[in-house]
């Protein structure tokens, strides 16, 4: 199997999309000649052209307006909002206008569309370079939210969000851009609303999205070595959420942890380990631990900014804290 | 798709069937603030009771195929586009047989089939969209316009702006009208805007403009032509500015403290629009009560159309929350 980095999955994925089909195309600031200012469409101007790799202004409101016009007239544009803290300045359009058109119209239209974002700490870009924003978009019915935390996942799922017929807020991490994995010689599309469990365990599941999928895995082995058996499981998709998988794993362990590295209160996890709570009350043996960031905005000195965010001393320590073991 | 004739000029009897169609909105618009003081119709409505030359104006110009979107003040475009007055008066009532099926309401009326791209609530949240759609026809060679309706209130917002100019930027095939009816709900244009025309605002995209007085339905038809001609040439989007008056107040029951208390009967007396198509064509009391007894009983049908629709059930409400 060959072996892609995150960034060239999600090109991949892109590519193989606009060659097949002429109605997907890609736009967004900076992603024709300087190929994205995390490098992903790089390349694909030469091969597609100014018309289908498109660039725009500055100019979010517009470019995910736009976007959602040529969805509603049959396209499926792929649109790139370079930070997830400018999805704040595409919201209305993304909120108001993508997310309800289907409904308020009664089922006369669709809006399949992606909108591809990235956001995380851990490289000091201060407080508006880096935020998490995904509960902002799972609380809103009518999108579907996805944020995938390895090659073959990140290229699987954005292959079935070009391909379904609704909005989708693509979330990627920026930290994750680089790392490797192998993926099929062909391109297997991943359904939206199925989590996948990366590794086993038999005492505690650690459910965990983005950069922090990463971050549990080293926790988990570290716990192994603690005697402690971790199970983790990435939902991959946040809307819709695959409750039953998280469940089952949960009946199986009987303690959980909820882990991101966006803000804990109010968080995505809270809804995870209200789901939990609710249809897994009687298998629950602890608490329900959350870890996610303090709340703070992002600081920009590295010491005050790996202070506020998550790691995985952070989620080993919560998952010892589900089984009573101190270290 | 088949070349596009441009036809320019309308013969008499093309006007009739506009004053018909005016005065069918204008009747329809007074029913339903009759039935909404009623107390009949849920939610909150506004009427573009003045306007009515600018939908139907624009409309009739637009060719098979061309698409709108519309505003919170969209009933005169639904029915200009094509909607038929039951599936409207039935969607203010809330009923399965409404044009968006119960779930949309008032301002968000949506008729797909008929090229109505959906009326929206947030001033100025079509435009973008607008500009997506001319860009997916540009994109596929296809000889269609798309066409965005907005009042002068949404000239100041950022969507405006930002559709603008991106529409302008790749050339794509948008007509952008503006209904200036001097109001941003109970703000003045002199409040709102530090400009004198609002025209300036496109012509700094480097958009080509066109005025014309919105409450001539033949000089819009004929400036809309001229707009689409350009559009769907393949030079660029148009932006039509309309000078119009709000008869009504914002809403149905504003009691329009804001206003001078002359100033809507005066336009009423001066700008009617369908007054003055009428002096036009010269018709005669008789001629005029005709027609007019003929879009009431359009209307009268309409609401019994509505009344008799049907409701959908509670639980419809979680269909079509995805595809």
């Amino acid at each position: 199997m060959p072996e892609l980095t995150y960034r060239e999955a999600i090109r991949d994925a892109l590519v193989r999309a606009m060659r097949q089909d002429d109605d997907v195309f890609v736009m967004g600031e900076d992603i024709a000649e300087m190929g994205g200012s995390m490098g992903v469409t790089q390349g694909m101007l030469a091969e597609f052209g100014p018309e289908r790799v498109r660039n725009t202004p500055i100019s979010e409101m517009a470019l995910a307006g736009a976007a959602i016009g040529a969805a509603l007239q049959g396209m499926r544009p792929v649109a790139e909002i370079m930070y997830e803290d400018f999805m704040t300045l595409a919201a209305e359009q993304i909120v108001n206008q993508a997310a309800k058109h289907r409904y308020m119209s009664g089922g006369q239209v669709s809006v399949p569309v992606v909108f591809r974002t990235q956001g995380g700490a851990g490289w000091s870009p201060g407080a508006q370079h880096a935020q998490q924003l995904e509960a902002w978009f799972v609380h809103i019915p009518g999108l579907k939210v996805v944020f995938a935390s390895t090659p073959e996942d990140v290229r699987g799922l954005l292959w079935s969000s070009i391909y379904d017929d609704n909005p989708v807020v693509f979330f990627e991490h920026r930290t994750l851009y680089g790392i490797k994995g192998e993926v099929p010689e062909e391109i297997e599309p991943i359904p939206l609303g199925k989590a996948r469990i990366h590794r086993e365990g038999e005492d505690v599941t650690v459910i965990a999205t983005g950069r922090l999928v990463h971050e549990a895995l080293a926790a988990a082995a570290e716990a192994e070595r603690e005697g402690v058996s971790v199970e983790v499981v990435d939902p991959r998709t946040l809307q819709p959420l695959d409750e039953e998988a998280l469940v089952a794993s949960v009946k199986k362990t009987n303690r959980a942890v909820v882990a991101h590295e966006a803000v804990t209160r109010m968080g995505f996890g809270a809804e995870v380990a209200a789901v939990l709570q609710y249809q897994a009350f009687d298998w629950l043996d602890a608490p329900i631990e959350r870890v996610g960031a303090k709340f703070a905005p992002l600081p920009f000195a590295p010491v005050m900014e790996s202070y506020v965010v998550p790691h995985a001393e952070d989620v080993l320590a919560a998952i010892l804290r589900t089984v009573n073991k101190k270290v | 798709m088949a070349k596009v004739e441009q036809k320019t000029t309308l013969a008499k009897s093309d006007l009739r069937d506009a004053l018909r169609e005016m005065l069918l909105i204008r009747r329809f618009e007074e029913k339903v603030e009759e039935r909404f003081r009623a107390g009949e119709l849920p939610g909150f409505l506004h009427v573009a009771i003045g306007q009515e030359a600018c939908a139907v104006g624009v409309c009739r110009a637009l060719e098979d195929g061309d698409v709108i979107a519309s505003t919170h003040r969209a009933h005169g475009h639904a029915l200009a586009k094509g909607t038929h007055p039951n599936e409207l008066m039935a969607e203010l009532y809330g009923k399965q047989e409404g044009c968006s099926h119960g779930y949309g309401g008032s301002m968000h009326l949506y008729d797909v089939q008929r090229g109505n791209m959906g009326a929206n609530a947030v001033v100025g949240g079509g435009l973008p969209q607008v500009t997506g759609a001319a860009l997916a026809f540009k994109m596929r060679g296809e000889p269609r316009v798309a066409v965005a309706f907005f009042g002068d209130g949404a000239t100041n917002i950022g969507t405006f702006h930002e559709a603008l100019n991106l529409a302008q930027l790749w050339k794509v095939p948008a007509v952008f009208v503006l209904e200036d009816n001097k109001w941003a709900e109970s703000t003045p244009e002199s409040q709102h805007s530090p400009i004198g025309d609002l025209s300036d605002r496109a012509k700094a995209f480097g958009m080509k403009a066109l005025k014309c007085d919105g409450q001539d339905v033949e000089a819009v038809y004929k400036t809309t032509r001229k707009a689409l001609e350009h559009a769907r040439s393949g030079e660029g989007p148009v932006f039509l500015h309309l000078d119009t008056a709000r008869l009504s107040g914002h809403y149905i029951g504003d009691p329009q403290v804001y206003r001078p208390k002359d100033d809507a009967r005066r336009l009423r007396e001066t700008r009617d629009p369908i007054t003055l198509l009428r002096d036009k064509l010269g018709l005669s009391d008789e001629e005029f009560q005709e027609l007019d007894a003929e879009v009431t009983a359009i209307v009268e049908a309409a609401v019994e159309f509505a009344k008799n629709g049907t409701d959908p059930a509670p639980e419809d409400a979680m269909r079509n929350v995805y595809a």
